[in-house]
């Protein structure tokens, strides 16, 4: 007898909020990228796509893309995997602060990174005179001044966790401290250096907004001769053929950080413990080194943004600060540089909450493992693979003209609903993990003490998951305030956010201009720094009563 | 000053041993713990003698401090009448086997057994030989080519205690070697143990709660308790 596979309505209906949402904003406009690139006139035109591919221009930004990417992720782990033994293997006083400290640049908008590292290398900042200012080596440093964090995260964790008896075991039968270093810590540390390696390149591959800036007309990747050809050149087809081609290549680096997360999830599969040891006094010149190289890369850019938006004609003082609450020339900007930032309040907070809606609404139905509930966790992650410049000119080619009647292109909200695509991954990654933990017996309990699924979810699930839904929505917040990606290609002219608006200051002349986008971005840190901040804080609190 | 290395520290059969005085280590925090508080402690060559306590009473630390894994906040730790205290862990020439065994999970069984002899610089074929002498002395002939996570509780402390004794130790450490076994492996353990360590005429000290497993395997007991010996 066949017996009928149950459809699951209520499961079905609630997921259509999330799978609409991402549909209209994500699946359509990237599908939308996909016609464009292949489709000429209704059928598939591979030879015009080769056209675009074969042009020297494209095969000078993909070859610029990977040397980047690669001396990017370098340059990470050389600071970062030394820096790691510092603050998360040796334990010694102040550290936390440091380590507070070394993570800061993770969080800070790329615009803000940009504009630090401009700071410090236009013609007038303090490395001025080596000329560097649009050089490979500008942008590359950059990237590792943003990404160094990520490596302290990964391989300090697994450092952290190492028992030391093994390399205890590998002395005592005979390995000098170096020897033990090679023949027993790095092995055990590899998976991680390699997963660590793996998430740092795909990171560097995709950045947009520090190449943009830092780049300018000299340094140009796939990434950035995407939003040249559509704001520069008007060539949708052209942006169209890159961004499959930038698929292709962020594909396969996933391809490789999952493959590398595995190797590590299955290195590590044994019990955690600490592997911390108090620092000696022997170990003061090591760390005292490794802690003045991190000073070097993480302090100089911070120094030169907040020194330079401070700099006046006359000397130092807040001119620039004031400027932001008066009215540039129309030509320059059409909004004061606070109405841009009232904007950017206004769109990150609807974005943030959108996303945590849908959010909840994603974890709550992927808590128990199924098929249909693998298939929607791998359509809600989609976003994390595909960069933010494709998301807005997905939605550009899409959303610019009427549907069904409605005309939505340029609305302001089309911001925020990019946004909201892009923060989606890591508010579901934030929450899934923690509504995975609830005991199922806690609401087999309430069920049969009477509640109704909306009760039991309301009295069992909502105030175990409030503490980490605080932090999901504080973190889709920052990245909203932040976001450049999409938001350059979708922010109206009459209507930028922050992030675009010192994105247009700082590639104006004039040294008010100037002045202006550093002190914006100083704005942006502090707005996104404190975030951050506050939405960490509140989950020890939370922590704390559980 | 002594600066001693495995290669010119004496090897005549006159030695004395191991000598230790006056030992102390102090774990820093608040209030400070005195695991070991003032140890003396004497064991002839070819001697076997059981560590015997309640948990927490500070062996394994005193074990720590004659390996050199932790540093001894007062006292001396000499064999054959040089003081050995500040050379460092891996030229005192002192084997260890470990309450879970340590083994490397990167290397094969053969890989691990084999690791002293590479860091000593062994000729291939002379490593080779000595770690199928040894595999088989410890039941586990033709084991070489295993993979660690393939093996028993049981087998993996034999190759433990196999590792420790192929770069051929002056004295073995033994820090409750078979106390994550079950307790009926663990009787026939220790019988083996006692003999693989007679024939190689170690002179040993051996960590253990287990007053039956220390009859077992050493010549003389010594109990500890709170940082002493009684």
């Amino acid at each position: 007898m066949l017996r009928r596979r149950p459809l699951h309505p209520a499961w079905w209906a609630l997921a259509l909020a999330p799978v609409a949402f991402l549909g209209l904003f994500f699946l359509w406009p990237l599908l939308t990228i996909l016609g464009r690139g292949l489709v000429v006139d209704g059928h598939l035109d591979v030879a015009g796509a080769w056209e675009v591919l074969s042009e020297p221009r494209t095969g000078k930004v993909v070859a610029t893309t990977i040397w980047l990417a690669v001396l990017g992720t370098t340059g990470s782990l050389l600071l970062g995997v030394p820096a790691a033994y510092a603050l998360f293997r040796l334990r010694w006083r102040g550290q936390k602060v440091v380590r507070a400290l070394a993570t800061v640049p993770f969080v800070l908008p790329t615009v803000v990174v940009a504009a630090a590292f401009s700071a410090l290398l236009r013609p007038s900042g303090l490395l001025g005179h080596f000329s560097l200012d649009q050089s490979l080596a500008a942008v590359a440093a950059a990237l590792v001044f943003y990404n160094v964090a990520v490596v302290l995260r990964v391989v300090g964790g697994t450092w952290a966790g190492l028992d030391p008896s093994t390399v205890a075991a590998a002395r005592v039968l005979g390995a000098s401290r170096w020897r033990a270093f090679r023949e027993v810590t790095l092995p055990a540390l590899m998976p991680a250096v390699a997963s660590a390696a793996a998430i740092v390149f795909l990171f560097c591959a995709t950045s947009f907004g520090v190449v943009l800036v830092l780049g300018g007309t000299r340094v140009s990747t796939v990434e950035t001769e995407i939003y040249l050809q559509v704001n520069q050149f008007l060539d949708l087809r052209a942006a169209a053929v890159l961004s499959i081609l930038q698929l292709l290549i962020v594909g396969l680096a996933l391809w490789v950080a999952d493959r590398a997360r595995k190797r590590r999830e299955r290195a590590t599969s044994g019990r955690r413990l600490d592997g911390t040891r108090a620092a000696r006094r022997r170990d003061l010149p090591v760390v005292a080194m490794i802690l003045v190289a991190l000073g070097l890369v993480l302090l100089p850019p911070l120094y030169a943004l907040v020194e330079r938006s401070l700099r006046t004609a006359s000397g130092h003082g807040f001119d620039h600060y004031a400027a932001l609450f008066q009215q540039p020339g129309r030509s320059i900007l059409p909004v004061p540089v606070w109405e841009a930032a009232v904007n950017s309040l206004v769109t990150a907070a609807l974005a943030a909450a959108v996303a945590t809606v849908l959010g909840i609404v994603v974890a709550h139905l992927v808590t128990h493992r199924s098929r249909r509930s693998a298939l929607l966790d791998t359509l809600v992650m989609l976003p994390l693979g595909v960069s933010a410049v494709m998301v807005g000119l997905g939605m550009l080619l899409t959303l610019n003209r009427p549907i069904f009647g409605v005309n939505i292109g340029g609305s302001w909200w089309l911001v925020a609903a990019a946004q909201a695509v892009v923060a989606l991954p890591l508010v579901v990654r934030s929450i899934v993990p923690t509504a995975r933990a609830v005991d199922p017996r806690l609401r087999m309990a309430a069920s049969s003490l009477g509640a109704s699924p909306w009760r039991v979810w309301r009295a069992v699930d909502w105030p175990l998951l409030r503490g980490t839904t605080g932090l999901a929505l504080g973190f889709a917040f920052a990245i909203a305030l932040g976001e450049f990606g999409a938001t350059s290609f979708l922010a109206r002219p009459d209507r930028p956010t922050l992030p675009t608006a010192i994105y247009r200051l700082l590639g104006r002349p004039g040294l008010e201009n100037i002045g202006m986008a550093f002190a914006a971005s100083v704005v942006l840190a502090i707005m996104t720094a404190s975030v951050m901040m506050a939405s960490e804080r509140m989950r020890t609190q939370v922590g704390a009563d559980l | 000053m002594n600066d001693s290395t495995l290669s010119d520290a004496p090897t005549g059969t006159a030695g004395t041993g191991l000598e230790v005085s006056g030992l102390r280590v102090t774990y820093p925090g608040k209030p400070p713990v005195e695991a070991v508080a003032g140890v003396d402690l004497g064991v002839a060559p070819g001697q076997i003698v059981g560590l015997l306590g309640p948990s927490g009473c500070g062996k394994s630390t005193l074990l720590s401090a004659i390996v050199g894994v932790v540093e001894p906040d007062a006292g001396t730790v000499a064999w054959d009448g040089v003081d050995v205290t500040r050379t460092p862990i891996h030229q005192r020439g002192f084997g260890l086997v470990f309450q879970d065994g340590q083994l490397f999970p990167h290397r094969t069984v053969a890989g691990n057994v084999g690791f002293g002899l590479d860091m000593a610089g062994v000729a291939r074929e002379e490593r080779d030989e000595r770690i199928s002498e040894l595999l088989d002395v410890v039941g586990l002939a033709g084991y070489g080519a295993r993979e660690i996570t393939e093996l028993s509780g049981g087998q993996r402390q034999r190759v433990a205690v196999a590792r420790s004794l192929a770069p051929r130790p002056r004295l073995l450490l033994l820090d409750e070697p078979l106390s994550a076994l079950d307790s009926e492996l663990r009787g026939r353990l220790a019988a083996d143990l006692g003999e693989i360590l007679r024939r190689f005429s170690m002179t040993a000290v051996m960590v253990t709660h287990d007053p039956r497993e220390a009859e077992l395997v050493c010549d003389r007991v010594v109990r500890m308790r709170d940082g002493v010996l009684l």
